[in-house]
């Protein structure tokens, strides 16, 4: 499926999760935002870089690692995020959604 | 003499050893295992013991039971691996050395890592069912229990066998109505997932369970503290449920001797290949079932079908030869939902838990992602295969370690 952001077409999932981070930019990640009510901050900019530098590095995500990435902890992260931050940040930094097993 | 030493005497060690012993010859290669515990549970099992369906004997055997012959078993508590000298030290000083060596230590709950989960309403108002003294106490408090407020809970992923939670909200639906008093009895199921389940084919499938048994679900919950006192747990949002009585499957954690020997991860899983099985903490340390952080589920099924494929590849290892990449991430589980029925679901990596027939593409005889009564003497079935198949790694007939693609619908 493709998906235009902010003039661009990129490729996306079902739910609109990007499906290659190389199309990503910053202005992507804002229009994401905007449809999850986040206005995004440097400070949001910087858990995103950090969620694709893991990603890139094939570490498994969790709210957990973040909160002890010394990035954010778990409190802001849900701040700068609500609800179900995790799956919303990892949509704004153009990675998958966050995988847990059944 | 070379030497394989194996830490972990649970279901994943057990299994390596009795497939090893058969391959590695004893004039070569001698087997160590090292677990502190005595007993060996089949740990499937706690999942009944709240309802009084399992006695504590029928889940509870003792560890050198299985430990086959040629293979030396020491309990003794695992200080540290010292990986630069190829060492395993134990708590008595003494010292291992080893040639290969595979990490079996598996996971256990940490409830001291949510604030209020242990402490004076542990075992009173608050329960889990993943330890064995858990399971029995709580057990201890239905059987008095005059109903209200049940919230069956999940504090974060990964944890042992995911379905569980769920079986067991579907087992207390059951529980509460045989004992006439399910009108009194509130579940709900709080998860810090987006669905009960996580696996869009299942959602689709399978949220008719909740609607029918009458469970109400909160997703997106992350606990961040319990209020035991005031019966409620809260969120980091400020979300709170109240409870009263909660049982919470608390944090999951690899052993702390991972920590110990740095070479865990921030829940002390080992960082492994997730096809080959090696770890990346150096190239002669293996891991398998729970203590692993591939992102494949924790159970005994992902266990049993790893050994066999790392069975193959620590025989590869030792010839020199390049490993196989062999494991993708199968899973088979049968799923309880009460009134003597059970779903089975089989999946790995790539592809979600589909409709279809198992072991027999188009004949079964069971049916994959539907209720059935068959599905839950399966499973019942499977405490019998477990003691006498799986641990002694007797090759169980038509199932393969690798997911089949046949007989069943992909689309």
């Amino acid at each position: 499926m493709e998906k235009v952001y902010a003039g661009k077409t990129v490729g996306v999932d079902k739910e609109g999760y990007l499906t290659d981070l190389s199309q990503w930019n910053a202005a992507i990640a804002m229009e994401i935002a905007k449809e999850e009510g986040v206005e995004l901050t440097a400070k949001h900019f910087e858990v995103l870089s950090y969620l694709q530098d893991q990603q890139r590095k094939e570490v498994a995500l969790s709210i957990r690692s973040i909160g002890k990435s010394g990035v954010v902890d778990i409190k802001q992260f849900y701040e700068l995020f609500p609800k179900g931050p995790l799956k919303i940040a990892s949509k704004m930094a153009g990675i998958p959604k966050p995988k847990s097993c059944i | 003499m070379k030497k394989l030493v194996i830490l972990g005497a649970g279901t994943a060690g057990t299994m390596m050893a009795s497939h090893l012993r058969k391959k590695l010859s004893k004039s070569d290669w001698e087997i160590t295992i090292i677990d502190q515990c005595k007993p060996h549970y089949y740990q499937p099992g706690f999942l009944f013991l709240p309802f009084d369906t399992y006695k504590p004997e029928d889940v509870k055997k003792s560890i050198d039971e299985f430990i086959p012959k040629g293979v030396k078993l020491i309990r003794e508590k695992i200080d540290v691996i010292d990986k630069d000298s190829d060492t395993v030290v134990l708590d008595d000083g003494k010292k291992f050395k080893y040639n290969i060596l595979i990490l079996a230590t598996g996971t256990k709950t940490a409830p001291g890592e949510v604030a209020g989960m242990l402490g004076e309403y542990w075992y009173k108002s608050i329960f889990d069912f993943y330890t064995y003294e858990g399971a029995l106490a709580l057990r201890d408090k239905l059987r008095l229990w005059k109903g209200g407020k049940l919230v069956v809970h999940i504090t974060e992923m990964p944890i042992k066998c995911p379905v569980a939670p769920l079986e067991f909200a579907f087992l207390a639906d059951s529980f509460f109505i045989k004992k006439g008093m399910r009108d009194k009895v509130d579940i709900t199921y709080v998860t810090p997932l987006s669905g009960a389940f996580t696996k869009e084919k299942c959602t689709t499938a399978l949220t008719y369970l909740l609607n029918d048994k009458n469970i109400k679900i909160v997703p997106d919950f992350a606990v961040e503290h319990i209020d035991g006192a005031n019966g409620k747990i809260v969120d980091y949002g400020g979300e709170e449920v109240p409870f009263d009585l909660l049982v919470t499957i608390p944090t999951n954690m690899g052993d702390e001797l991972m920590a110990r020997s740095g070479i865990g991860n921030e829940l002390n899983y080992v960082p492994t290949d997730k096809n080959t099985l090696q770890t990346k903490v150096k190239e002669n340390i293996f891991a398998l079932g729970d203590c692993t952080d591939v992102p494949a589920s924790k159970a005994g099924s992902v266990a049993h079908f790893q050994a066999e494929i790392l069975t193959e590849n620590i025989l590869l290892y030792i010839k020199g030869k390049e490993l196989k990449p062999d494991f993708d991430g199968h899973a088979n589980c049968f799923i309880e939902t009460g009134h003597g029925k059970a779903l089975l679901i089989d999946f790995n990596y790539e592809f979600e838990p589909v409709k279809g027939k198992f072991p027999f593409a188009g004949i079964g005889p069971l049916n994959l992602l539907t209720e059935s009564r068959l599905n839950h003497w399966g499973k019942l079935a499977f405490r019998w295969i477990y003691w006498n198949m799986l641990l002694p790694a007797r090759k169980l007939p038509f199932i393969t370690p690798k997911m089949s693609k046949s007989g069943k619908n992909f689309n």
